[in-house]
């Protein structure tokens, strides 16, 4: 047989997950030197996972991104699989040997626990479930979120926590025209809604989310944000932190919560009397040095027990710990968002700790800190570093795993046919699997971008997985 | 709003920037990198990237270096596209520890 990578020995590599990760790997190994045939597999018909399915309808600009992933799906060395779950309709096995290599890229799909009672009460959620199902996620479209009460709590304070603020924040006319999901609206649109709290457990001089998204909180237009000024206060080590070098971020972070903590100037009414002074009818509270500990209610969550921290140690090693203080708050939902983590995939190591793929820079490993690689497994993005980083991270992220992946060629030839997609199309013949490819997709997506057109929407998106399979008789 | 190249990256030209765009917005000369605002979406993935802290969100620049949005502006419509990471310009290093980073 021809070396592997000429053009009759071409290296066959599956991608498991069509987020980001799996787009840039993709591309890597299709730009290489090497002839390569790749098949990216993914469990929803819709590709492009939390770019689709993460990232806030209010932020358009960075959905932009998609237009390069379309692009990168269009050589003729890509195959696109949809509506295919791995590890149910095909094997992970069953890749391994029909690929020379598996490249696991599928992203980090659920939220940590909070790991306190009441947690699983009604009206306890996480940021993850809400995030999907206003972006028309098909497995979180029959999610209930009932939002008939004043206040809605949100636990953590990155980036996620500040996307479900600001979509609770946000009036409909300030999102109808976005790509939220109509089901998502129309509930929004009853909204009670009016005291938003997002509480972290540590102080304003170690916020999690980055200041742009901070910044967005200023510019509600029917909700304002406070900080109670005691909260603004820093401890020395916090100061400390504030004034080294390796503190800038954070030190713009806490100047935008510091300016948050300031008293507001009444605001004018946008409509008719237009110099008439006006409160703005929401709220968002952004609270600091809570951990919640209970969640009570009877059947659902009416009361939200938090213990107020203290943070003790040296600069940028403080941790907060309990004070034994406890006080209630009153809410009819809570969205927890205190990290995501990866979910296991059968016949792929896992290290259940960290919720990632054991890996050295992408190489699967037998166990985490194990020697031992796994022959023809890889892994990229979130499930191989952890849930960190942006879009663009991921690239430089899958192309050190290709880089490595490049470097084993000569053991990834194990001089066996192996039978790329072909093989796999047979195989999830055989199961009645019912796959799409790119152009198929290319036809939801034209759809999509149709029937939102007459709403003033960039697209509808479909939520159910036939509505999107009908469309393809 | 854009994202914006100053004065810290002309005689460094790291390139770490260029690895995390994910719009392939970045453009480059002899002396330093350029980005295309009309491309560019303000996702800020490449600020913490740069090992000498030259990319800045527009309206995070420091206090005189405001110019830099015309420059940028201008410069990426005349210089070629880069996609992919290149060596640092020779005195890189140096530059980079005059600088103190």
């Amino acid at each position: 047989m021809s070396k592997l990578g000429s053009a009759d020995n071409p290296l066959k590599v599956a991608i498991v997950g069509a987020g980001p990760s799996g787009f840039y790997a993709a591309d890597a190994l299709i730009n290489s030197d090497l002839k390569v045939e790749v098949n990216l597999l993914e469990k929803l018909c819709a590709p492009y996972g939390l770019v689709r399915t993460g990232v806030a309808p209010d932020h358009p600009l960075i959905k932009k991104s998609i237009e390069k992933f379309a692009v990168m799906a269009e050589p003729k060395e890509f195959n696109y699989f949809g509506n295919v779950a791995v590890g149910k309709d095909i094997k992970v096995d069953e890749l391994k040997e029909t690929h020379h290599a598996v490249i696991i890229t599928m992203g980090a799909e659920t939220d940590r626990k909070l790991g306190i009672p009441g947690e699983d009460l009604k009206g306890s959620h996480t940021a993850t479930e809400f995030v999907a199902w206003y972006n028309g996620h098909p497995e979180y479209r029959e999610r209930e979120f009932d939002l008939s009460h004043e206040t809605a709590v949100i636990i953590g304070q990155g980036n996620v926590a500040a996307d479900v603020a600001r979509i609770l924040a946000k009036t409909v006319d300030e999102l109808k025209s976005t790509d939220i999901s109509q089901h998502a609206l129309d509930v929004l649109k009853d909204s009670k809604v009016k005291n938003i709290y997002i509480v972290g457990r540590r102080g304003p001089a170690q916020g999690a989310m980055t200041s742009k998204e901070l910044k967005e909180f200023g510019d509600l237009r029917e909700c304002d944000t406070f900080v109670d000024p005691s909260e603004a206060i820093l401890n020395k080590s916090s100061q400390e932190e504030l004034s080294d070098r390796n503190g800038r971020a954070a030190k713009k972070i806490y100047e935008l919560f510091a300016g948050y903590a300031e008293p507001k100037k009444p605001h004018k009414a946008r409509s008719f009397p237009w110099t008439r002074a006006y409160e703005k009818p929401r709220k968002c509270h952004i609270q600091f040095l809570r951990s919640p500990v209970e969640l009570k209610g009877n059947k659902k969550l009416e009361t939200v027990v938090f213990e107020k921290n203290a943070l003790s140690g040296d600069p940028f090693k403080q941790s907060a710990r309990g004070t034994g203080k406890l006080e209630e708050l009153k809410a009819g939902v809570l969205f927890r968002s205190i990290g995501y983590r990866g979910v296991a995939l059968d016949g792929v190591p896992f290290h259940d700790a960290w919720g990632v793929i054991p890996n050295d820079k992408g190489r699967v490993l037998e166990e985490h800190e194990s020697e031992l690689v796994v022959p023809q497994l890889y892994t990229a993005g979130w499930i191989k570093r952890g849930p960190s980083g942006i879009i663009g991270t991921n690239k430089a992220c899958a192309n050190e795993t290709i880089a490595e992946l490049m470097q084993d060629i000569d053991k990834l030839d194990d001089k066996k046919e192996k039978l790329g997609n072909k093989k796999i199309r047979e195989i999830l013949d055989k199961n009645n699997v019912r796959f799409i490819n790119f152009i198929q997709w290319e036809v939801i997506d034209k759809e999509e971008v149709k029937n939102g057109k007459p709403k003033g929407k960039p697209r509808e998106k479909f939520t159910y997985t036939e509505e999107m399979l009908g469309l393809l008789t | 709003m854009t994202t914006v190249v100053t004065d810290n990256c002309r005689g460094c030209r790291f390139t770490d920037c260029v690895s995390v765009c994910p719009v392939e917005a970045f453009h480059v000369d002899d002396e330093m990198l350029y980005i295309n605002p009309d491309v560019c979406i303000d996702c800020s993935a490449c600020v913490p990237e740069c090992p000498v802290e030259a990319i800045f969100e527009e309206d995070d620049l420091p206090d005189g270096q405001e110019h830099w949005v015309d420059i940028n502006e201008e410069r990426s419509q005349e210089t070629p596209n880069i996609t992919e990471t290149l060596e640092p310009l020779e005195g890189a290093e140096d530059k980079r520890e005059a600088l103190g980073l």
